[in-house]
């Protein structure tokens, strides 16, 4: 059934199982976790899951959900979250980031051979959610969770998501709208063209009436309906004294509506309904490519969604599952192996090792002893421990940090679109030139005055104008994410364009947080030794242990034995007959007067001989120096970091410019420091990873945020970097400044057609059928010339890639053989 | 010529169909998710084979127990 696996590659989720694969009914496994998994599916005869796609299952490194979701039992949490609930029959929705092939669509609506509580589950790839109905009675809402989890799919529940909910239904306004429009398009123009045709002036006059009044039926719901979001923005626009572009679209809408009808309706003419269709569907058709957004990926998280949804309370000895929001002052918690603190507390009981890298991007974890404080925003590695709440979440330090930002006002990047810049002077002029024409004849020839300014507002209407910048951008923001880099909407890729200076972060950004450059200093290891140091790091989940293991990938491990690990300070054990001591210069030496060493230092003793040093430092990601170098020369480049100085001088190799590199900064000097440079009329985008960027993120003027799984946690941004895709950096603004100058170039073309249109309306000659024709041919030409010339840019991108693909890249690739699907837009 | 208001009443009705066809689409949500119908019309024969496998092995149980 399944398929042949060479070189022991994981059967279910395609690692490399290494040299002691985990072997079930003949087949290899990396880990425990893929194996059970396996015979889950084993048992219950869902093996096809194998079929569909190569190795489609997802590792996952902790076995931590045991209790994960007992905040599920309280009704009061679980309430919210069903969309419907009748009778035991609830319906619920699950966001699962793992969703990634075909093979998990088949598994998730086959849930019911797992369980037959299931009764129907629907899978929605593009959201990567999982609609799921069942029966309570059989299945409670917490037990589901836990299937989830037990085949990996672990679901994300978070209080941002029990808030936020319904948001799509403008997106269904839209598309109601669009077909409302295109279907009185089509029927106008049926209707109307007789009158494009030669000979039309011969049609007997009641059809002419007939199409007339049917034209202006059909061309209602298209005003009143399709339209209204274009006149309702003008009309708050105006009242707030700023013109947008909706303003001379909707003088043209306007002027188009009551024209016709009195044509129409004074048997005068035939009306320019045709036009007025038209225009309304193609905009509404521009709007719609423009607000494809990608729904899987979520750009405006806040700190609820990085915190549990509940935790475990201590009561009188016993756990109480409890929402944070009911946590109070002297409440104790229970946080245990690879929980988040979600309060700032005391430790009253346990040793923590607290990882910090979410809120400082530092992965080296401090160790508590009870009686300190611990802020909100760690990871508990290690036993569990219990706090003593100081103060309620929302008063956190961390919350109030993030609460601070949110004052970025929408109005402001609105203004800057070069469209809007443009449509005040467009409005302007049309208006002036209109008024021009109308005096001119008034004096002349007196009854084409009102027509031939009538005709101006209508020919000028800049529909073409309109369309150039939702193509040119939503078609540069869908390549892009192709790439690996994901905008949040596609006004993005405009802002991009004007950015004078690069602010990085360190930790996470420049360099690799999962990846550490070891070097061990003192006498050269025999390969005894290296077999000992790994063996032993095996049997600890230190975070230092874990990266010296990686380290020695090559190596077999042996046996330890009386292998004794003391927390935060090192482990040991006998491996081969030899004691072997690895740990801090305090578990060494047996005192604290180490060197002051600002690097990582593990230290190594053979038979208490002290053999030398482990050093590790940050590894900085592939290609960084050949980004800088590229970026040096148009934009300035600042680096700031929470760390300390250990690694200045590596980064002054990388930044020649010493005053642009800032050490020991926290989430609020980063924040001082953007604001500081804007300040200096500077635009700033800011990459950086970890919760102490995200003040830094919010505030500057394109926040992007990198990320090694880009459904994983990110703070509030403008695009999502995916890691591999850092090197590219200097080629996505590249080329967000070519797409501002297709746009530019798109509207100089619309211009150019406005002109044509114009020298027929000045002269108060304009005829239904040049409107008809020109409206059309100037959006469909200006529509066929963005989209083409973003693509060719693109294209001309991937070939340079092609040739300059280097050796790293593809060993790159060899390493991550499950390279996820990009993420597709809606 | 007069047949033309016929017409063009039936041809109004036909289109306002497919109008409310779409229109009903879109509620019903048939454009939310564009990949996922791709993938589920080839599940269902997998799905017999499977059960066809699974009865397979039944019978084969059956059979080597007698």
């Amino acid at each position: 059934m399944q398929e042949e696996t060479k070189n022991n590659i994981c059967v279910h989720c395609g690692d490399d199982c290494g040299s002691h694969p985990v072997m079930w009914n003949d087949e290899p496994f990396c880990c425990n976790g893929c194996s059970t998994v396996y015979q889950i599916l084993h048992e219950n005869d869902l093996c096809s899951y194998y079929n569909f796609d190569t190795n489609p299952g997802i590792r996952i490194d902790t076995q931590q959900f045991k209790g994960k979701f007992t905040f599920l039992d309280d009704p009061e949490i679980a309430e919210p979250l069903y969309e419907f609930s009748e009778g035991q029959i609830r319906k619920v929705t699950f966001y699962i980031p793992a969703i990634h092939c075909s093979s998990c669509i088949w598994l998730l609506e086959h849930l019911n051979i797992l369980n037959k509580g299931v009764l129907k589950s629907i899978v929605n790839f593009i959201k990567k959610e999982v609609a799921i109905t069942f029966n309570a009675d059989q299945i409670s809402i917490r037990e589901l969770a836990e299937l989830l989890s037990s085949i990996h799919y672990i679901p994300e529940i978070t209080l941002d998501k029990l808030q936020e909910k319904q948001n799509q239904n403008t997106n269904k306004n839209l598309l109601y709208k669009i077909g409302i429009a295109g279907f009185c398009f089509g029927n106008i123009m049926l209707l109307s063209l007789p009158e494009y045709v030669p000979g039309h002036e011969f049609l007997e006059n009641h059809f002419k009436e007939f199409f007339g009044i049917m034209n202006f039926l059909l061309i209602l719901p298209v005003f009143f309906y399709s339209g209204n979001d274009y006149l309702i923005s003008a009309f708050k626009a105006i009242k707030h004294r700023f013109v947008n572009i909706d303003v001379p679209i909707s003088l043209g809408i306007l002027t188009l509506f009551i024209q016709s009808g009195y044509e129409i309706f004074s048997s005068s003419g035939p009306g320019y309904m045709d036009s007025l269709a038209g225009l309304i569907f193609f905009l509404l058709i521009g709007k719609w490519y423009q607000n494809r957004t990608y729904q899987a990926l979520s750009f405006e998280r806040d700190y609820r969604s990085y915190f549990p949804v509940a935790v475990s309370k201590m009561e009188n000895g016993k756990e109480i599952s409890t929402p944070l929001d009911k946590l109070q002052k002297g409440d104790i918690i229970l946080i245990r192996n690879q929980e988040l603190i979600p309060v700032d507390s005391i430790l009253t009981k346990g040793e923590a090792q607290v990882d910090y890298s979410f809120v400082t991007g530092e992965s080296t974890p401090v160790s508590k002893l009870p009686g300190d404080p611990i802020f909100a925003g760690g990871k508990q590695l290690g036993s569990a421990i219990e706090l003593t709440i100081e103060k309620e979440v929302v008063q956190g330090r961390l919350t109030q940090l993030w609460n601070q930002f949110d004052y970025k006002n929408q109005k402001d990047s609105k203004l800057n679109s070069i469209i809007d810049q443009i449509s005040k002077y467009f409005t302007i002029s049309i208006v002036a030139i209109s008024l021009f024409a109308g005096i001119y004849w008034l004096i002349y020839d007196s009854s084409k005055a009102i027509f031939s300014f009538t005709s101006v507002l209508i020919v000028a209407c800049p529909c073409a104008l309109a369309l150039s910048a939702p193509f040119a951008f939503g078609n540069t923001m869908r390549l892009m994410g192709r790439l690996g880099f994901y905008l949040k909407n596609a006004f993005v890729s405009e802002k991009l364009n004007s950015i004078t200076t690069i602010v990085f972060d360190k930790t996470g950004t420049i360099t690799q947080s999962d990846k550490v450059k070891i070097q061990f200093i003192g006498d050269a290891l025999s390969m005894e030794e290296r077999i000992a140091v790994k063996s032993l790091t095996r049997h600890s989940t230190h975070i230092l242990s874990a990266s010296l293991y990686d380290h020695f990938h090559q190596i077999i491990p042996a046996k330890v034995e009386g292998f004794e690990e003391i927390a935060s300070l090192g482990i040991s054990g006998i491996v081969n007959g030899r004691q072997i001591k690895l740990g801090s210069a305090k578990y060494i030496f047996g005192n604290d007067n180490a060197s002051q060493s600002l690097s990582t230092e593990v230290y190594l003793a053979v038979d208490d001989k002290l053999k030398g040093y482990f050093s590790l430092s940050n590894q900085y990601r592939e290609g960084l120096n050949k980004l800088i170098g590229s970026l040096q020369s148009r934009y300035d480049l600042h680096v700031l970091t929470g760390d300390n100085e250990s690694e200045k001088e590596n980064l002054l190799q990388l930044f020649p410019n010493s005053n642009n590199i800032r050490f020991r900064q926290s989430p609020q000097d980063k924040l001082n420091y953007i604001l500081q440079l804007q300040n200096q009329n500077k635009r700033v985008l800011m990459i950086g990873d970890g919760l102490n960027d995200a003040g830094a993120l919010k505030c500057s003027n394109v926040g992007i945020s990198i990320a090694d799984d880009v459904y994983h946690f990110s703070p509030a941004c403008d695009a999502i970097l995916e890691s591999s895709s850092f090197a590219k950096l200097q080629r996505f603004l590249s080329i967000s400044r070519k797409s501002v100058l297709i746009v530019k170039i798109s509207f100089l073309l619309s211009f150019l057609y406005n002109l044509v249109g114009l020298y027929f309306a000045v002269q108060g000659v304009l005829s239904p059928i040049v409107a008809a024709l020109l409206m059309p041919i100037s959006s469909i030409s200006i529509v066929v010339f963005t989209s083409f010339s973003t693509n060719v840019l693109f294209r001309q991108i991937e070939e340079n890639k092609k040739e300059n693909i280097t050796e790293p890249e593809l060993k790159g690739r060899d390493i991550y053989p499950s390279v996820k699907k990009s993420v597709q837009l809606n | 010529m007069s047949v033309l208001f016929v017409l063009i009443g039936i041809s109004m009705l036909v289109a306002s169909g497919f109008l409310i066809a779409f229109l009903w689409a879109v509620k019903k949500g048939q454009y939310d998710d564009s990949y996922s119908p791709s993938v589920r019309i080839l599940f269902d024969d997998q799905e017999e084979e499977n059960k066809e496998t699974k009865e397979n092995k039944i019978t084969a149980k059956k059979n080597h127990k007698s």
